[in-house]
């Protein structure tokens, strides 16, 4: 009994999410392939308003189709791609979309890993530069370096070579 | 009882870890090692404290024991013995004693770590196990008065609530512990970090060994973390049914930025102990590794990811989270301030060396690492300050970390033929000729042989085969395989190539075929949806699905609808049968979908079952999803294969500082 209690709620289940959802009305693709191939790519880029973060084109929430059906029919209506986006922002809010808008609020959203590898390339090329003059080959080896050197040269020659990225098995205690 | 001894080994584990800070620093202040014995006997006891209220909690869980609150919200008698254990780590509460477990589990292998002549000095030791112990003491208090897992009922339920449908599933199981593992083992450099920037002393090859201390550990942190994210976007590209694999959702983000923090250090470090360079920086990064893991534990257990209005609403844990945070991080790094003038390396390298390219692999890690978290906090920040919402998505990160991370992944294959001090640039690019040759000639290949031709979809496939071959390459290197030698001696070089050697090529490569996998599955996959009666064909990309059957089966905790379908190349071929699921969950009235995957070499075939509907003819049909997702594998096979190299680095019997073997140290 139970069990046919269960298969009864189960097959007026329609949102996957949640019991008390209303059925989703199915997706009809636009007849227009170059159409209905902007409208998917769009769908990427617009966030299912009532989902945790996830886009129109993966959700099964039945707002996401409803908002996928919206954006079909104003594609359809011949708008652009901006239009669209604008009419979503209208309704709902820059949330809505996942590409943050550019403006003095998100200066440091999107300038900021530019500014960050270009300083930080800065600040190696100022240390390079200072440095250069400095290096000389073998100048600031110390004794035991030296000797480390040679007898990595002379195993290079003679025997397999060492691990490059670890200290060679010998004498490289604490010291 | 069983359950108030659980409650009681949480208590003992706290008052351990804060015995093993007092111990630790009392015995580093008076160079007594009986006293320092005690910290890190207290450091293992805490271990095997937390061990047992874990313990005591997958207990309650196997027995349904419903008088305990977790267990009531989290569990429920019908569901399969393995989700019944994994439950234990499944809800909030749980998983931060996992989280304290592997905390405390580095703590006791920190304090069974070498010392003396080829370990760890006396006074580091003493200080990095304290460090690791204050963290312990944070968290266990933070279980102990926001979280305790072992809350009691009464009235007591006759049911659970059971554990969210979506999270039973085998990969989601192991998700966690790997995951936690990586975070957390990241607390052990930071310990470490902060105990040298304690007991660091200029010059005599203090430094370079810190760097080779701190490797093992950063080593095992990023091979889990590696393990772990791979593992949970698996879980989700299966089980969500969206056909994708990463959402740059602020929980994914969480934990790629200790990752590619740990990834910066692992290199960083590298310089550090063979170069006596970059001193600071690696320090520096030791202690942002492990601040980033923290603020991820912050931002996953708070609420503040549902809306900055929901984690005011229920601010207790978030604060409290925060608070931890701010303590250990903002000492670390007053610390590090203080100290930061004295830990410059006096070595020097040419900007073309070993050392530089690894600095610009650094630069690169550490400004993707930067842009995730400006992505993933900036929304918050912006709402808490007043201002709009927005949303910080896959347009961002393709235009700001997508090219971040293909400049460092175009060095990349360079920096391992490059020379440490002074490198040449122009020898290591002869080396790698016929790498770049047959990249760019297998790439245009494939090119030439999918649709749509992208031109970014070119380039990426240039690029993964460059770090795949540019990992080949530089095996050859080692082992000379071109020149004029016999097969004994190749066999010889090729079996006294250390496991670290094998393990960075492994990554490496590793990462090359992550990179082909991710290309082509986002530039070539082919959806297609549509209703389907029975017998009736759907195809995407070569392949079709046929829907043969739909019926109403019953699992152990759920009813489902099965579909059979028989997927078929375009041209003819072997059918192969797929079922894909509808799961209807009773207990907590939520439904999920089972993935239909069918395996073609490289290549995915992926069936979703969605709604059942009426034909245009009236007749039953169900909406049928068929991705075809070419080379999909390679994103699951790259990072499993990254993390097999990091294991083999561990393995490198050089790089071993845990004793625990307890025979004859070999030679040195």
């Amino acid at each position: 009994m139970r069990r046919l209690l269960i298969l009864a709620m189960m097959l007026g289940l329609a949102g996957p999410a949640l019991a008390q959802e209303p059925p989703a009305t199915p997706d009809r693709p636009l007849a227009n392939a170059e159409q209905e191939a902007r409208a998917q790519a769009l769908f990427e880029d617009i966030r299912c308003v009532v989902c945790q973060h996830e886009s129109i084109a993966d959700s099964p929430a039945g707002v996401a189709s409803d908002m996928r059906r919206w954006v079909r029919d104003r594609i359809a209506e011949g708008q652009t791609d901006t239009e669209v986006r604008d009419g979503l922002v209208a309704r709902y809010g820059d949330y809505v979309l996942f590409t943050p808008p550019v403006r003095l609020g998100t200066l440091l959203l999107w300038g900021l890993p530019l500014v960050l590898v270009l300083g930080g390339a800065g600040v190696l090329v100022w240390f390079a530069r200072r440095r250069s003059g400095q290096i000389e080959p073998d100048a600031d080896l110390t004794t035991a370096e030296r000797t480390r050197v040679d007898n990595l040269l002379k195993a290079a020659r003679t025997g397999p070579e060492d691990d490059a990225t670890l200290p060679p098995k010998t004498r490289d205690g604490t010291s | 009882m069983i359950v108030e001894l659980g409650a009681f080994a949480l208590c003992l584990a706290l008052a351990l870890s804060g015995l093993q800070v007092v111990a630790s620093v009392a015995g580093r202040l008076r160079s007594s090692p009986v006293l320092a014995g005690a910290g890190e006997g207290a450091g293992l006891a805490a271990f095997l404290a937390v061990g047992l209220a874990f313990g005591v909690l997958i207990y309650a869980f196997v027995v349904s024991d419903f008088s305990v609150s977790n267990v009531a919200l989290n569990s429920h008698t019908d569901k399969p013995m393995l989700y019944k254990v994994a439950g234990a780590w499944g809800s909030h509460e749980g998983s931060l004693v996992l989280w304290c477990l592997v905390l405390t589990g580095f703590g006791a292998l920190l304090a069974r770590a070498r010392t003396g002549e080829a370990g760890l000095p006396f006074g580091l030791k003493a200080v990095a196990v304290a460090a690791q112990g204050g963290l312990g003491a944070l968290f266990l208090a933070f279980v102990l008065f926001t979280s305790n897992p072992f809350v009691r009922l009464s009235p007591v339920p006759v049911e659970g609530a059971s554990l969210n449908p979506l999270l039973q599933d085998p990969a989601l199981a192991l998700h966690p512990p790997l995951l936690y593992g990586g975070y957390v083992g990241l607390s052990v450099c930071f310990s470490l970090a902060v105990a040298a920037l304690i007991e660091g002393r200029p010059g005599a090859g203090f430094w370079p060994a810190w760097g080779r201390w701190i490797r093992p550990w950063a080593l095992a942190s990023w091979a889990l973390l590696t393990a772990g994210i791979a593992l949970g976007s698996f879980w989700a590209y299966y089980e969500l049914g969206w056909g994708g694999w990463w959402f740059w959702d602020p929980v994914e983000n969480a934990s790629f930025m200790p990752w590619l923090a740990a990834a910066a250090l692992l290199h960083s470090a590298v310089v550090t102990e063979r170069r006596g360079a970059l001193i600071g920086w690696t320090v520096f990064l030791a202690l942002v590794a492990f601040s980033l893991s923290m603020l991820g534990a912050f931002l996953v257990r708070s609420g503040v990811l549902t809306s900055v209005h929901a984690f005011a609403v229920d601010p207790e844990r978030g604060l409290m989270l925060l608070g931890i945070l701010g303590l250990t991080a903002g000492a670390a790094f007053t610390l590090f301030a203080l100290r930061a003038g004295q830990l410059t390396g006096r070595t020097l390298f040419a900007p073309i060396s070993r050392e530089g390219a690894l600095v610009v692999n650094n630069l690169f890690l550490s400004v993707a690492a930067a842009t995730v978290l400006v992505g993933t906090l900036y929304p918050l920040v912006l709402e808490a300050a007043g201002g709009a919402t927005i949303s910080v998505g896959p347009p961002y990160f393709a235009v700001t970390f997508t090219p971040l991370m293909a400049m460092a992944l175009i060095i990349l294959p360079m920096g391992p033929l490059l020379g440490w001090k002074r490198g040449d640039l122009i020898g290591a690019l002869q080396r790698l000729a016929w790498a770049a040759g047959l990249s760019l000639l297998f790439a245009l290949i494939v090119w030439g042989l999918f649709r749509p031709r992208e031109a970014l979809t070119g380039a990426g496939l240039a690029l993964g085969a460059w770090l795949v071959l540019g990992a080949l390459a530089e095996l050859t290197e080692r082992i000379r395989l071109f020149g004029k030698r016999t097969p004994g001696e190749l066999g010889r070089r090729t079996r006294a190539l250390p496991l670290a050697a094998w393990g960075m090529t492994a990554a490496h490569a590793g990462l090359g075929l992550f990179v082909l996998g991710a290309v082509v599955e986002t530039g070539l996959k082919v959806e297609t949806a549509r209703p389907l009666e029975i017998g009736q064909t759907v195809a995407a990309g070569p392949y079709q699905a046929t829907l043969r059957a739909v019926e109403i089966i019953e699992g152990p905790n759920y009813l489902a609808e099965s579909a059979t379908l028989e997927v078929e190349p375009l041209g003819g071929g072997r059918p192969e049968t797929v079922r894909a699921e509808k799961r209807f969950f009773p207990a907590g009235g939520q439904t999920t979908t089972e993935v239909g995957l069918s395996f073609h070499g490289l290549d995915d075939v992926y069936l979703v079952l969605g709604e059942r509907r009426l034909s245009d003819s009236g007749e039953r049909a169900w909406t049928v999803r068929m991705n075809w997702n070419p080379w999909a594998r390679l994103i699951f096979l790259g990072p499993a294969l990254m993390a097999l190299g990091g294991l083999l680095s561990l393995l490198d019997r050089r790089l071993r500082t845990v004793d625990t073997t307890r025979r004859k140290r070999s030679p040195a």
